[in-house]
């Protein structure tokens, strides 16, 4: 590849200005994210994809304990690609957060506070997120190679044979993200379809 | 008559598989750059800066450049002068299984019923064609989930005509919203039958990003398609800006007097395809 050809035009670009965020989430921080923003995510966070929630989900229909406590936490949609000798982890950029959309409210009801994907929520998670005063962030898609570059730490939490649906705690250093929804009910990608139509933009929750 | 070992075919596919999650295809780095210059919006020029950084790691360190390194779709043409030693489907598959096995990819394959992972990344999804001559051609287009999810097909009237077909495909793009990663490339399939229509859409992505169809006619509506498309400014991770597509990719075949079949499958911008010959 002509590398001098494909250079960034910023070595930084999307890690330029962002509002640091530390996860676990602490107190009031939240109430500071509004949809929009551009944020740096450092700390620690859980990941969880589509069969990693639907064990969740089953280990509290069954009454048991979860393997995390999920109270203040940040859920990440990723399903990682193997790391390598020498590697933290593969490529790890997000998967669609709509398909854990039947899972998130019974998850925001045990404190959790985040979750990080791409694409649009249902109106239930949003109504969810409201009630229970949690937030939802998206990062870019297919960058994965990109983002692992701020997972500092990996480590296998539960399920193991799921593969790559897997629950890992990662840290995480600057890593970077929109906030989408906010503890006020506004939604990011309304807001660019409301600039795009010229119209007042006006919360739909 | 030639012959080819499938060994040889083992191998090449092993070949193409890593180093399709790894390396983008020049003609998608054009594009992303391409895409870059012309946008407008901060956020979105980021995203897409970010894409063109990401491309650049992938490629020198060996990461793939989505994690999702999809499901193995293979297209085979095989020329009709041409004898394989061996089992023709099983080197394939043992190509695959090799390729992610040793190049680090994610294995996302899984059985429906029971979502049990296969743990191999097989099996890929073959489509064998016969040909004319002596050459054994073999597309590889890894194909992720968030994309493909997005696509659909519908059996329109005959009298829905070409405003019906360039609605639909639109309003497919624009339903897709953020999730598929936009800048997408839209691949449609018009015509045949219900499982034509639907080949005819993916086989279209493995035309170099961004070349017209042959057909005059057909390369206009393309065109439109994509100006429409492009104008709705979901834009970049639907962040807003003026690329959501970077091409639209139309395939026809004969039709039925009572049909008009039309299928678009979705693709995402880490667009990974790669062809080799035998």
């Amino acid at each position: 590849m002509d590398i001098e050809k494909h250079k960034p035009t910023s070595d930084k670009g999307f890690f330029e200005n962002l509002k640091p965020v530390t996860i676990p989430f602490e107190e009031g921080i939240l109430q500071t994210l509004k949809a929009g923003d551009l944020i740096s995510l450092t700390g620690v966070l859980f990941t969880g994809r589509d069969q990693t929630h639907r064990r969740l989900v089953a280990l509290l229909d069954e009454g048991r304990d979860l393997p995390v406590n999920l109270q203040g936490q940040l859920l990440y949609y990723v399903g990682p690609s193997p790391a390598k000798e020498g590697q933290v982890i593969g490529a790890a950029g997000p998967t669609t957060s709509y398909r854990m959309d039947a899972y998130t409210p019974r998850l925001l009801e045990l404190g959790l506070k985040g979750t990080l994907g791409k694409g649009s929520r249902s109106m239930p998670v949003r109504e969810a997120m409201i009630k229970h005063g949690a937030v939802y962030f998206a990062t870019v898609g297919g960058a994965g190679a990109l983002l692992s570059k701020s997972i500092i730490k990996s480590e296998l939490v539960a399920f193991e044979d799921a593969g790559p649906e897997a629950l890992f705690r990662f840290e995480v250093e600057n890593f970077p993200a929109v906030v989408i929804n906010d503890l006020e009910g506004n939604d990011y990608y309304e807001m660019v379809t409301a600039e795009r139509l010229g119209v007042k933009y006006e919360k739909t929750i | 008559m030639k012959t080819v070992q499938s060994s040889e075919i083992t191998a090449a596919v092993k070949k193409l598989a890593m180093s399709a999650s790894c390396d983008l295809e020049p003609d998608i780095l054009d594009a992303i750059l391409a895409a870059r210059d012309r946008e407008k919006s901060p956020l979105a020029k980021n995203a897409l800066d970010m894409l063109v950084t990401n491309a650049n790691i992938a490629s020198r360190e060996q990461i793939p450049v989505c994690q999702d390194t999809g499901i193995g779709v293979v297209f085979v043409s095989i020329g009709q002068e041409v004898f394989v030693e061996g089992n023709l489907e099983e080197a394939i598959q043992e190509g695959i299984r090799a390729g992610y096995a040793d190049g680090f990819l994610r294995k996302s394959v899984c059985d429906p019923v029971t979502r049990k992972n296969t743990g191999t990344n097989v099996p890929a999804v073959i489509h064998l064609e016969m040909v004319p001559g002596n050459m054994l051609r073999i597309g590889f287009l890894p194909k992720g989930c968030g994309s493909e999810n997005m696509s659909g097909l519908v059996m329109l009237p005959p009298s829905a005509g070409i405003p019906g077909v360039e609605e639909y495909v639109v309003q497919k793009v624009k339903d897709a919203g953020s999730n598929p990663c936009p800048p997408v490339v839209v691949g449609v399939g018009l015509g045949g039958t219900f499982e034509k229509a639907a080949l005819l859409a993916k086989r279209s992505l493995m035309r170099p990003l961004g070349n017209p169809n042959p057909d005059p006619g057909v390369a206009e509506i393309e065109e439109r398609i994509l100006q429409r498309i492009n104008r709705e400014g979901q834009g970049v991770m639907g962040w807003g800006g003026v690329n959501t597509a970077m091409a639209v990719h139309m395939e026809t075949y004969p039709t039925h007097i009572a049909s008009l079949p039309v299928a678009v499958n979705i693709q995402c911008h880490a667009h990974r395809h790669k062809e080799i010959e035998l």
